[in-house]
């Protein structure tokens, strides 16, 4: 009976040595490295890379060491120092064929990498770095796709000779089209019925005479979901631009998109490439016959230019736009060659093949937003957040031909021209437009003073909590604090198993954990001093009281748990942090404080047949 | 540790000091209100550290001769670092416009840059909204879950403590002035998962008595149970505030609140297990007959027609 199966300590051995293996990694300090890769996704580093690096390397007096792994390059160096300079020297004459990023390599020795073990994640204010919350601007992108369709009902309409007196997309995001007669409003009903399915179910106008086109819910929930998906993607684009060693870019919610740039210091430049929050319509230049309630005049961008009008017709949008690349032509001069999705080369054909040789005009649309003051109906002044448009010719070419999906505008001065219009073809291809909600930027000098804090408080309140229990429980008191011990290293090894980030609030989350789970070890010497109090045998002491307080944990850390669940799931950044920490905790220290302690007590207590006292 | 103390002989006025420090603290919430930090004000922080003593009126003058009104400075834990603070501002630029604004001033000497932190107040609005949310579920669960486990009573006690608890740490916040941010929001929920814990650890040993003990009179019980309790009680509350003055003393400034919200909230908990959540229990009546229901099946019911 007092025999503690020998299955338990088996088991207890296994899961220590596992934690141990799994935790170790995070002994052994990374190396700042630089991180070079290929901007196609697609190229994987090849020895001509790692030759050219060498050279670069070859003159600088930093001291390196090279690695070539599947995806990338790694140079590691000895201090951050050597890391800037080689990260300099690198991106100046490597050219711009390749990303050079900051980085972090983990040093974890080979046969525990073998094993799978990894450090844990460093969170950005621990290794400091930049957090971006953006908010998609949805309804823009419904807007968009409304404009798209009633320039192509209009043009079908007229095509089918069905003629309208007013066609317009509404506030509400729902388009109306006007007819004079009875007759053909009924003819226009039939034909948009069999042609746009998308608008089945559209309730009837209130105006007489018009049909009233709103899409379903089902179908504004795919755009929206679609210009996510489009702002995602050209963000992950823009953040490679930046060189970043492990972005995050990620959905949050139904309209927001997380970004995070470990590393990155200067967050003006991060925002400037990030917040280009701009898109592209291509229109035609308006003619001199052209009604003036159909053009709009605009300023070129960045130039003194005079203005241009163009056709208030969009042909197409920035996101049909799928790449825009700057490169030479056969005389060498700079150009840019474009290329379009499907719907867009169709679109782009339509509108052009009757229109060679007049010119086309690419407008640039950014975003911006400013604060205005308001008076309340207090009286007080409000600050109220309005957003703007500006609206920038950034070329206007003549139609050569007919465009279809590629096609490139040529004639410009200067290859830093070609690859900056490059550069705003791209950018367009955002669906929607984003603006920044939230921002926390942690310098690298706050990242590294709050690891030491972290690690210092840990430290303390160890190590006074090891000597208190030490001092007031005696030999049970060495068991807790094993328990204790044991707790940290297989609460760092299950974060480094899930690859959990640890941050600041985490490690304030393992520090509390210390502090409370000794409380299951009090709750169960408590009561073995109770049951000796009460005259019970040593050993029927610690049975009693282990058996008694079980339920009472289980209780106790069950209803924590509830509460670090409920925290995770509000699931902002310090709050997670804390949450993971605090529930992996909980978990971890029933087992040791539970299990581990019970062995413990009775590997030295339990084969003493005459104890007479326990050294409680 | 046995202890024989007549804590309920303290009850009454445990009560009147309760509902006075509660009274004074929700006049506090209502009239002075939170001192709610960045994330549920929205706005920008900008925390920079100069390589000397830096010249708070100097800053302070420069930022309003640049349009920048209603700023606050003051110094973020040593006399170097300097923290800039614009409540409400809508901006997402203002960090970065700041920073080359102080960098020019500061020409020739280097100013590192510590941290930046804009909230947008749609989010300021969703963190407040989303943190009472949580803070409401969390009880609510709990609620549930003790009921189940104990009996609806008990939840009833439970909960009651851990609102107490909850009022007067919001309240210490409130009347001293305390920046309320997410990490005391984190904080504050962590104290209700710890003041359960004692609640329950008390409530477990009040129903292990109720139902073993011969002693018929709750209130002894209550008191017996709170004795048998109070080594561990203490010893917890100990060793957890040992953490959390090393985190407070060494975690650095962004994690003096948070610490201090949880030192606050186990010596209140601590508290409120002893003659809250008991007092509860003996103001609904608590008696034995209210957990014999529990194991004893009732064979007369089917005599019932």
């Amino acid at each position: 009976m007092r025999r503690y199966g020998t299955w338990k300590y088996l088991l207890i051995f296994m899961i220590l040595g596992v934690g141990i293996v799994y935790a170790l990694p995070n002994l052994y300090s990374p190396d700042p490295a630089v991180q070079i890769s290929y901007n196609s996704s697609s190229q994987s580093p090849d020895s001509n890379l790692v030759k050219r690096i060498q050279t670069i390397l070859d003159t600088g007096d930093s001291e390196t060491v090279l690695e070539k792994s599947e995806d990338y390059i790694l140079v590691r160096t000895n201090s951050s120092d050597d890391q800037l300079k080689v990260k300099s020297a690198l991106s100046n004459n490597l050219g711009g064929d390749v990303i050079v990023a900051l980085n972090l390599a983990p040093t974890t020795p080979q046969w525990l990498a073998n094993l799978g073990a990894e450090p844990m994640k460093l969170g950005l204010d621990l290794r400091g770095g930049v957090h971006f919350l953006m908010e998609v601007n949805t309804a823009a992108a419904i807007k968009n796709r409304q404009n798209g369709t009633l320039q192509d009902i209009k043009r079908r309409l007229r095509e089918e000779k069905i003629r309208y007196s007013g066609a317009f997309v509404e506030e509400d995001l729902s388009i109306s089209v006007r007819f004079q007669s009875e007759a053909v409003f009924n003819e226009a009903k039939d034909f948009i019925e069999d042609n746009y399915p998308q608008f089945l179910g559209s309730p009837d106008s209130k105006e007489p005479l018009t049909i009233s086109l709103v899409l379903a819910e089902l179908e504004i929930d795919q755009i929206k979901s679609d210009a996510i998906d489009q702002n995602l993607t050209t963000l992950r684009n823009r953040v490679n631009e930046l060189g970043v060693s492990e972005p995050i870019v990620q959905r949050q919610g139904k309209t927001r998109i997380v970004v995070q740039l470990p590393g990155i210091q200067d967050t003006a430049e991060a925002k400037k490439i990030l917040g280009k929050t701009a898109t592209l319509e291509f229109h035609l230049e308006a003619q001199l016959d052209t009604s003036r309630t159909r053009k709009t005049s605009y300023p070129f961008k960045g130039q003194s230019a005079p203005s241009a009008e163009l056709q208030d017709a969009i042909i197409l949008g920035g996101d049909q736009v799928a790449t825009a690349q700057a490169s030479f032509d056969e005389n060498g001069l700079p150009q840019v060659n474009i290329t379009l999705d499907g719907e867009g080369g169709g679109r782009m054909h339509r509108a052009t093949r009757g229109n060679i040789g007049k010119r086309l005009g690419v407008l640039f649309v950014e975003q911006k937003t400013r604060t205005k003051y308001k008076i309340d109906d207090s009286g007080n002044q409000v600050p109220v957040l309005e957003t703007y448009e500006i609206k920038e010719i950034i070329s206007l070419a003549t139609i050569r031909a007919a465009l279809g999906t590629t096609f490139r505008i040529t004639g410009l001065d200067s290859p830093s021209e070609s690859s900056e219009l490059a550069l705003l073809l791209r950018a367009g291809a955002l669906a929607a437009p984003m603006r920044f909600v939230e921002e926390r930027t942690v310098g690298p000098s706050l990242g590294a003073d709050n690891i030491d804090a972290g690690i210092l408080s840990m430290e303390l309140g160890m190590a006074l909590v090891l000597l208190f229990i030490l001092i007031y429980y005696r030999v049970f008191g060495v068991a807790a604090s094993l328990a204790l011990s044991f707790n940290i290293i297989l609460l760092i090894a299950v974060m480094s198993i899930l690859s959990a980030t640890l941050t600041l609030p985490g490690i304030a989350g393992i520090v509390l954990t210390v502090g409370m789970a000794v409380d299951a070890n009090v709750l169960i010497f408590s009561r073995i001093r109770e049951e000796l109090a009460l005259g019970r045998k040593p050993l029927d002491a610690i049975d009693a009281g282990y058996d008694r307080a079980f339920l009472t944990i289980w209780d106790a850390n069950f209803t924590t748990l509830i509460v670090a669940v409920v925290l995770y799931s509000i699931g902002t950044g310090a709050i997670k942090g804390f949450s993971i920490t605090l529930m992996i905790g909980i978990i971890t220290s029933m087992f040791t404080a539970i299990m581990g302690t019970r062995a413990f007590i009775n590997l030295i207590y339990g084969s003493k047949k005459d104890l007479s006292r326990l050294s409680i | 540790m046995i202890f024989n103390v007549d804590f309920m002989a303290w009850r009454k006025p445990a009560l009147v000091v309760s509902s006075i420090l509660i009274l004074i603290s929700v006049v506090s919430l209502v009239f002075k209100e939170l001192n709610y930090g960045l994330d549920f004000t929205g706005g920008t922080l900008v925390e920079l550290s100069y390589p000397e003593s830096a010249d708070l009126n100097s800053i302070r003058s420069s930022l309003k001769n640049a349009g920048y009104a209603g700023a606050q400075v003051a110094n973020f834990g040593s006399n170097q670092e300097v923290l800039i603070k614009l409540p409400g501002s809508l901006s997402d630029t203002l960090g970065a416009e700041i920073i080359t604004l102080l960098k020019s001033d500061a020409a020739g000497s280097e100013i590192d840059l510590r941290r930046i932190e804009y909230v947008g107040p749609q989010i300021g609005d969703e963190l407040r909204d989303d943190g009472g949310l949580a803070t409401i579920l969390a009880l609510a669960f709990m609620m549930l879950y003790i009921a189940f486990r104990f009996q609806s009573m008990f939840a009833g006690a439970a909960v009651v403590a851990l609102i107490h608890d909850v009022i007067l740490v919001l309240g210490i916040f409130s009347i001293f002035g305390l920046d309320f941010d997410l990490t005391v929001l984190a904080a504050l929920l962590a104290v209700i998962g710890y003041s359960l814990n004692d609640t329950i650890v008390v409530s477990d040993r009040i129903r292990e008595n109720l139902r073993s003990d011969t002693e018929d009179n709750t209130t002894e019980l209550i008191n017996k149970s709170l004795n048998q309790t109070l080594g561990r009680t203490l010893i917890t509350s100990l060793t957890t505030l040992l953490v959390l003055f090393s985190l407070f003393l060494m975690g650095g400034e962004f994690i003096k609140n948070f610490a201090l919200a949880l030192i606050f909230g186990v010596v209140v908990g601590t508290y409120s297990s002893i003659y809250i959540a008991s007092n509860a229990l003996i103001i609904m009546g608590l008696t034995k007959d209210h957990l014999k229901v529990e194991n004893v099946e009732n064979p007369d019911h089917y005599d019932l027609p």
